[in-house]
């Protein structure tokens, strides 16, 4: 019976699965923020659980997961612990390219169903020194020689790199190329070099482990997506990678509105027949979370509306719209956790505490420098020039 | 087209003059930006005097000289 598990595993839907990962995420929250360590307990039983192929197609041996399936996931695991669910969602946001963009190559179906089969957690190297966070554009370039290609990337974020299983990786599409005309490559553990420039100690967001480095590598060209990353990250990337961090943030603050919910509670039942002084607070509170879910549910339609559509996905409008869904999520889940700190008082703000939330707080702060909030509303507020906003109540 | 091609030079900021692109030469592989292309619809509206409806506001409408004319033309043909 020595695949009895795996069995298991299989006639439990997917977020079933992830049950026992979010028991096992929340015991090691605090130790991997106080530790600024990978949650590597976390992925052991995500991989144990099958639920890092999830949205690949079933054809390649993933679950078929659609963008709202995979972005519950991201909030359950939010609520539980923020490093594991950003991972997770980085992650995905990579499958995401490969289940969008990589199903008219062989060798990207091929490695679809490795990263299925065995679970390869999958890192992006997306941001370079010297370009100042803009992923469209690259100062490195891809060196093409026959069958092969070299890159030498000065990468000053790669999250999770070193327990990456792959890389994907943006580029120059060659030395004479200009910096938005790029590519992107999927690069294997064995065919690069990390050699880390850059340490992660930060305010929050400790377990994600966003370390810098200087990345080297030699692969075959097959391994570079065949259509341009200016497609990958309008048609996909940038939507997916709004709506899934919208995910987790929305986890951080689901899981700092329960403590308030359990603090009151806790209060209310010391002095029957008073009301707590935070409870006018809470309703407040989750007045907002309702908001904020509102708004990352009609984000999820209005992507699966307008994926049938080319013109509509690389529309202003729909720019628009997900800038709008990144900065409004952001700022929600940090303005929530700081309303639940109110609540709570000393309670929230002790590390000790049941009530603690003093890692959501810092956890939350990172939502609105995650590419910077002023960097999108800039790109906003220079598309509002040309497009209008779709007064249309009908989803 | 020559008024397009004069209109890409100011607003496109493409590393090539406008007048070494062929008609449907990719004007993304030729440099063109998110940002430069807002610049270049509000550049061609007030040149032609148009406006551009929400619907054509896509990476499609300003991917080549010869589809930003198709456009144009469309725009003023409804117009008329």
């Amino acid at each position: 019976m020595a695949n009895a598990p795996a069995r298991v595993a299989h006639l439990q839907t997917p977020r079933q699965r992830l049950e026992s990962v979010i028991q096992i995420a929340r015991a090691h929250a605090s130790e991997v923020d106080c530790e600024n360590r990978f949650p590597a307990e976390t992925f052991e039983a995500l991989k144990r659980a099958r639920l890092l192929g999830v949205m690949i197609p079933a054809q390649y041996g993933g679950d078929s997961l659609s963008l709202a399936d995979i972005v519950d996931m991201c909030g359950a695991l939010g609520q539980a612990c923020a490093s594991s669910a950003m991972i997770f969602a980085m992650h995905q946001i990579k499958v995401s390219s490969l289940v969008t963009h990589g199903t008219e190559s062989a060798w990207h179906i091929d490695f679809m169903k490795r990263v299925a089969a065995e679970q390869l957690l999958l890192g992006s190297a997306t941001t370079e020194g010297g370009i100042g966070g803009d992923l469209r554009s690259s100062i490195c370039a891809i060196e093409r020689d026959g069958a092969i290609f070299r890159l030498v990337k000065e990468a000053n974020v790669i999250s999770y790199g070193r327990q990456s299983d792959a890389i994907l990786i943006t580029a120059r599409s060659h030395s004479g190329a200009a910096s938005s005309d790029q590519v992107m490559a999927v690069v294997l553990r064995d065919q690069y070099a990390l050699e880390k420039t850059i340490d992660w100690d930060t305010l929050g967001m400790r377990g994600t482990c966003s370390e810098g480095f200087r990345f080297t590598c030699e692969a075959p060209a097959e391994q570079i997506f065949p259509h341009p990353f200016a497609e990958i990250a309008a048609q996909s990337m940038l939507a997916m990678a709004h709506l899934m961090w919208g995910g987790v943030w929305f986890g951080i603050a689901a899981d700092a509105v329960a403590r308030a919910q359990a603090y009151l509670r806790a209060e209310a039942r010391k002095r029957p027949g008073e009301k707590p002084p935070g409870a006018i607070r809470l309703a407040e509170t989750v007045g907002v979370l309702q908001e904020m879910k509102s708004v990352i549910v009609s984000g999820i339609s209005a992507y699966e509306r307008a994926k049938l559509r080319d013109e509509e996905l690389s529309s202003v409008g729909f720019s628009v719209a997900m800038n709008n869904v990144k900065v409004t999520t952001s700022q929600a889940a940090a303005d929530i956790v700081r309303d639940v700190l109110l609540i709570n008082g000393i309670y929230g703000y002790r590390n000790d505490s049941p009530y603690s939330v003093a890692r959501h707080m810092r956890d939350a702060l990172s939502a609105a420098i995650m590419i910077n909030n002023d960097r999108i509303l800039g790109n906003t507020s220079n598309l509002l020039l040309v497009s209008k906003f779709d007064t249309s109540l009908v989803a | 087209m020559d008024k397009i091609r004069a209109i890409l030079d100011q607003f496109g900021k493409l590393k090539v003059p406008a007048s070494s692109l062929a008609p449907d030469a990719d004007l993304y592989d030729a440099g063109l930006t998110s940002f430069a292309s807002v610049q270049l619809m509000l550049g061609l509206e007030e040149a032609f005097d148009v406006e551009f409806p929400e619907s054509m506001l896509n990476r499609k409408t300003f991917s080549s000289i010869a589809a930003i004319n198709r456009a144009i033309g469309e725009i003023t043909r409804a117009a008329a």
